[in-house]
């Protein structure tokens, strides 16, 4: 039962061709197996040939660092949000919060792309405060006068909203008008023009589920 | 798509999409087309993230989708266009040289943006012009409109096609069809000096920026650049500089002539132009070359007979006719490649080996010594290199039927497509590893990268506000020298990596268009 093929001490560097057809003559001392992978930056036996250089590598060098300069700048380079502070802070109210999770920097047309890639903006500071900060400035230092205003609000908003953007954007304006309730309190309290900053309250994934939900 | 192809597309994205397009790219890419809530799922990130990245990635055609039956929509990446984010500079520089400044900055507004309505890239175009003019000058939008126009009467730029869930009739008939503009006016400045123009613009700004109520005229219609089309006119550069350098200017002039008259004739995989004739050839010739009928069918018999078959002859009507053999010289070029790439790596003899075998097909050992006449151990230790790196590969031809060893002819080959593809391959991971090298540098010259750019500005706004000289050398000695010379280093370093990956886009394209042109013939 001698099995062939096994003989390992044996006949040591048998192939199962001819290897003379190949080349390797009798005799001929063979390189020596590999036993490790080949070496990560092996040596160089000769030099790549230098870059060409001429005016079209030259201009298309510059084009191609001055492409990447100018895409980071682009609003298409989505930043990863700023991460979530482990410790509320009291800095954190006065803030310029980026809307980089939650909203687009450019417009698409959205004729062209999915209906379901749209997020919900919330539209907060920039048109509701041009149409409601003259309304308040009526009744600034009275709190009673405030909450009246506030349902008086509620019901402009539910106006307001149709006309603007669509009938999402309602419940994010009682969300936001409440908000800007307690900001007009903070606005007596400091020097800050508190309009430039927002506290980030509903920014955030969370309030993205519960735009549906009432609000308490 | 292969590693390689992954990894590069990867690098990419991030380099000018930022990590959160990377990771939604590559989950696409990886795993294939999926809907929205695989995809938040698979790359652990926020819903709102990955909708802002596949809003990215669908303005720039990196990606499509595809409604489904059952209300969901199913994304796609498209790793083959991410890819061509690096041949962008060709593309821009390839613009300029045909169509000027105008040409140059509209292809890069729609290449920055994916997709422009036509108003947009014009007006945007204009007022970039008119930033680097003189003062009180502008550029005129009508300049830009015409030179958009002649971009997409070449076919350089072509509207997008309708999004899918459009209706049938939205679907636009003509790719290159201009809507007719009345675009008057002229390019705005960002800082306008001149009071007057002022004045008149603030009137017509105010009104763009307020109604956006009003749709502009070409609502809806959008252009995107041609890639194939700048591809073909890089692939009839590199016939033209072949025939150039073979034979002389002229020819090359007869063949580029020849390639002009078929651009818009020749499909875009075709392996042949369409037959043309020596009498039309003679009239297409440039205005400047003056040589004779007579002379002009001597230099086309001349190119006829070339043993590279540029150009092969097809009837002898109206004096001959004639066709460019486009995918004869796609193979003698990418050949021409690998000729070249054996050269510089393994030495003009494992190149003469090398050539001899492509010339021959099919040789034995010996005859691979006899005929390039290289001593037989020198030969061989060409041969298994070469073997070891895939670029030659060994034919097996058993002369009894129990393919006895000894009785076998062992003949060495070069497989020319699989060799192409081994080597673009290579190709792929080179610029890859040249990118995350110049990632790597800028890293570890952050801190003093950032110095720099600190320096820069205070200088800036010294110098704005009039400081003295000796204030300004205090400044600029807060970089030290051995600093100075760290940055110059990087600079050298970055801008030589850069240029590389330039370099081999070119060989990319080369080995690619070899690949296609193969693959497409019955």
């Amino acid at each position: 039962l001698g099995m062939a093929g096994r003989g390992r001490g044996r006949g040591r560097g048998q192939m199962t061709f001819n290897v003379e057809a190949v080349g390797i003559g009798k005799g001929d001392a063979l390189p020596p197996p590999t036993l490790q992978p080949s070496p990560l930056f092996p040596a160089l036996e000769r030099r790549a040939v230098p870059l060409p250089g001429g005016e079209e590598c030259e201009y298309m060098l510059a084009l191609k660092q001055e492409l990447r300069r100018a895409m980071r700048g682009l609003p298409y380079f989505v930043k990863p949000g700023a991460p979530r502070r482990d410790i509320e802070r009291y800095s954190d109210k006065y803030q310029l919060s980026s809307p980089v999770d939650n909203a687009i920097d450019w417009n698409p047309d959205w004729r062209r792309l999915p209906r379901e890639l749209k997020i919900r903006v919330r539209r907060l500071r920039k048109g509701r405060t041009a149409a409601l900060v003259p309304k308040q400035r009526v009744a600034l230092d009275k709190e009673e006068a405030l909450k009246k205003l506030e349902s008086l609000e509620k019901k402009e908003e539910e106006v307001t909203s149709e006309e603007e953007e669509e009938k999402e954007e309602e419940e994010e304006g009682k969300e936001e008008e409440e908000e800007e309730y307690d900001e007009e309190e903070h606005e007596e309290e400091t020097d800050y023009v508190l309009s430039y900053f927002d506290n980030g309250e509903s920014f955030g994934p969370d309030s993205d589920d519960n735009g549906d939900e009432a609000v308490y | 798509m292969t590693q390689a192809e992954l990894r590069l597309c990867s690098l990419l994205l991030r380099e000018n999409f930022g990590e959160i397009v990377e990771k939604v790219g590559n989950s696409l890419l990886r795993t294939g087309p999926r809907p929205l809530r695989l995809l938040v799922g698979d790359t652990g990130l926020l819903p709102d993230q990955v909708k802002k990245a596949l809003c990215v990635l669908l303005q720039h055609g990196l990606a499509r989708y595809e409604p489904q039956p059952r209300g969901a929509v199913e994304y796609e990446a498209r790793g083959e266009r991410v890819l061509r984010i690096l041949r962008y500079p060709r593309y821009i520089y390839t613009a300029k040289t045909l169509y000027g400044d105008p040409g140059e900055l509209l292809v890069e507004e729609l290449l920055l943006h994916g997709h422009l309505p036509m108003s947009s890239a014009v007006a945007r175009v204009a007022d970039r012009l008119t930033e680097t003019m003189e003062d009180g000058k502008s550029m005129d939008l009508s300049e830009v409109s015409a030179t958009f126009v002649r971009l997409a009467d070449t076919h350089f730029i072509q509207r997008c096609a309708a999004p899918p869930a459009a209706p049938p009739e939205a679907q636009a008939k003509d790719r290159f069809v201009v809507p007719r503009l009345g675009l008057v006016g002229k390019g705005k400045r960002r800082h306008s000096c001149d009071e007057e123009e002022e004045g008149e613009h603030k009137a017509k700004r105010q009104k763009q920026e307020g109604g956006s109520s009003e749709p502009p005229p070409d609502d809806g219609i959008y252009w995107q650049v041609n890639l194939e089309r700048f591809h073909q006119h890089f692939r009839d550069q590199a016939l033209v500089s072949a025939v150039a350098s073979r034979m002389d200017q002229t020819s090359s002039e007869v063949v580029r002539t020849m390639l002009r008259m078929s651009e818009v004739t020749t499909a875009s995989g075709a392996s042949h132009t369409q037959p043309l004739s020596s009498n039309e050839i003679f009239r297409s010739l440039p205005a400047g070359y003056n040589i004779s009928k007579a002379v002009l069918d001597q230099y086309l018999a001349l190119l006829a007979d070339d043993p590279l078959e540029f150009v092969g002859k097809s009837g002898d009507s109206g004096g001959g006719t004639y066709t460019v053999n486009l995918h004869k010289a796609l193979v003698s070029l990418a050949t021409a490649t690998l000729e070249s790439i054996v050269e510089e790596r393994f030495g003009s003899r494992c190149a003469r080996i090398f050539r001899l075998l492509l010339r021959k097909k099919h040789l034995e050992q010996k005859q691979v010594e006899d005929f390039a006449m290289i001593p037989a151990k020198e030969a061989k230790d060409m041969l298994y290199r070469m073997l070891s790196e895939n670029l030659v590969a060994l034919q097996e031809i058993p002369k009894t039927p129990d393919h006895a060893p000894s009785r076998t002819f062992y003949l060495y080959t070069v497989n020319v497509m699989a060799a192409a593809r081994m080597l673009l391959h290579r190709c792929y991971k080179s610029v890859a590893n040249l990118m995350e090298r110049r990632h790597h540098e800028m890293r570890e010259n952050k801190r003093l990268l950032e110095k720099s750019q600190r320096v820069e500005a205070i200088l800036a706004s010294m110098q704005a506000t009039g400081a003295e000289a000796a204030q300004l050398h205090e400044v600029e000695e807060m970089i030290t020298g051995p600093e100075r010379q760290q940055l110059e280093n990087l600079k050298r370093n970055v801008n030589k990596m850069d240029a590389s990956e330039n370099q081999v886009d070119e060989t990319i394209f080369m080995l690619e268009a070899f690949i296609e042109s193969t693959m497409k013939r019955p």
